[in-house]
């Protein structure tokens, strides 16, 4: 559920396929760098009504997913 | 009764580097800098900013039609003027030739609206009719040049207006969240024998953490926009152009796509200035009205955050031709 969720927000940023993206997946392989991450950490926020922590630990998809699991 | 803008002006330093010039000295490209910031170059002080600041006065002043003796008060809006004291602004009243009380407000990237707070407070109390307000930056003062993550995004310059009584300024908001470590500069230790310990580490440097900032900044400009917007009875679809500070144009966008505000309403010049702190909004506002953009019966609205973390946000109705 937040990772289909997730994806979705994510392909909405960056104007893709939720298909082309792979929760294993890094920022960086999905060219998206730190300012993307902020601003998809904003949406997320916003989509999810939580506060995250930007951390340099968030470096994959599925980090972004596991963080927001432990909010909801 | 408000205020109205009565004359702008600005000042560039000569001396302008390109992210070319600064691959040649920092690990860093074109490419890089450009693809984050939107920054291609800025202008640097080599001379001091006392100069450029009195020119951006100067400009202003002429602009308005007025002579220096005709000034009740000058402020200057800064962090990074040539001396700690005198202030600034003395030192602009003095090239001037000017004979009114001058101050030096402090409120970072925020202060050129901070100093139309003050310009209007000493207006409608009566204390003063015409204010000469200057915010100017010598930020590459401030920065670690050894660094690429802040020095590539910093420039110097000056802006200036020239403020008397009338009712252009519709409503205007500041505000402070009192936190010290996204965005600070600390005084380099002194010798003091008793002086705190903990100063003595710091290597007077401005420090920023960029995410940070960004996600703050972001969301204070989605916020302060709306609240003046409602404060002034101004629908969004009545806006000519936002005149944001010139931070990053990342954060720009970033918050026109979360505004009820076209895109292409937002001015920006940082291309060839950099981020020049306080100045920024008073330089593109001079240059749009230089440019024929900013015309006579247009709502505008400006919007400014910084270390503090300070924020603060004004929408004007222009009468200037």
């Amino acid at each position: 559920m937040v990772k289909e969720k997730v994806i979705a927000i994510l392909a909405e940023y960056k104007d893709c396929d939720a298909e082309d993206i792979d929760a294993a997946q890094s920022f960086e392989e999905l060219k998206l760098d730190s300012l993307d991450t902020v601003e998809i950490v904003m949406n997320l926020e916003e989509a999810f009504d939580i506060e995250l922590k930007i951390t340099e630990d968030l470096k994959t998809v599925q980090d972004v997913i596991d963080a927001i699991e432990k909010l909801v | 009764m408000s205020i109205t803008i009565t004359g702008t002006g600005s000042s560039l330093p000569p001396l302008s580097v390109t992210n070319h010039d600064l691959s040649d000295i920092l690990d860093t490209s074109h490419e890089w800098i450009e693809s984050r910031t939107g920054i291609e170059s800025r202008h640097i002080c080599e001379h001091g900013l006392t100069q450029t600041a009195a020119e951006a006065g100067a400009n202003a002043l002429k602009n308005a039609g007025r002579a220096a003796d005709e000034l009740d008060y000058i402020l200057c809006a800064t962090m990074s003027a040539d001396y700690v004291t005198p202030a600034l602004a003395c030192l602009v009243q003095q090239e001037l030739g000017a004979s009114c009380p001058a101050l030096d407000i402090n409120a970072a990237c925020s202060g050129f609206i901070y100093g139309l707070d003050m310009a209007r407070a000493l207006i409608t109390s009566g204390r003063a009719k015409r204010i000469l307000l200057i915010a100017a930056e010598s930020m590459s003062r401030t920065v670690d040049w050894t660094k690429r993550e802040v020095s590539v995004l910093f420039g110097d310059g000056a802006g200036a207006v020239v403020v008397e009584e009338g009712d252009d300024l519709l409503a205007l908001r500041v505000g402070a969240v009192g936190r010290a470590e996204p965005l600070y500069m600390r005084r380099q230790a002194s010798n003091c024998p008793y002086g705190s310990a903990e100063t003595d580490d710091e290597d007077g440097y401005l420090h920023m953490d960029g995410r940070e900032i960004y996600r703050f900044a972001v969301g204070a400009m989605v916020k302060d926009i709306l609240s003046v917007l409602d404060d002034a009875g101004i629908s969004p679809d009545q806006v000519d152009y936002v005149l944001p500070h010139q931070a990053n144009l990342r954060i720009l966008e970033a918050a026109a796509k979360k505004l009820p505000i076209a895109p292409e309403k937002f001015l920006n010049n940082m291309r060839h200035t950099g981020n020049t702190s306080a100045a920024s909004i008073p330089i593109l506002l001079d240059e749009a009205c230089r440019a024929g953009t900013i015309r006579a019966g247009q709502i505008l609205v400006m919007s400014a955050f910084g270390a503090g973390l300070t924020t603060g946000a004004c929408i004007i109705k222009w009468s200037k031709d």
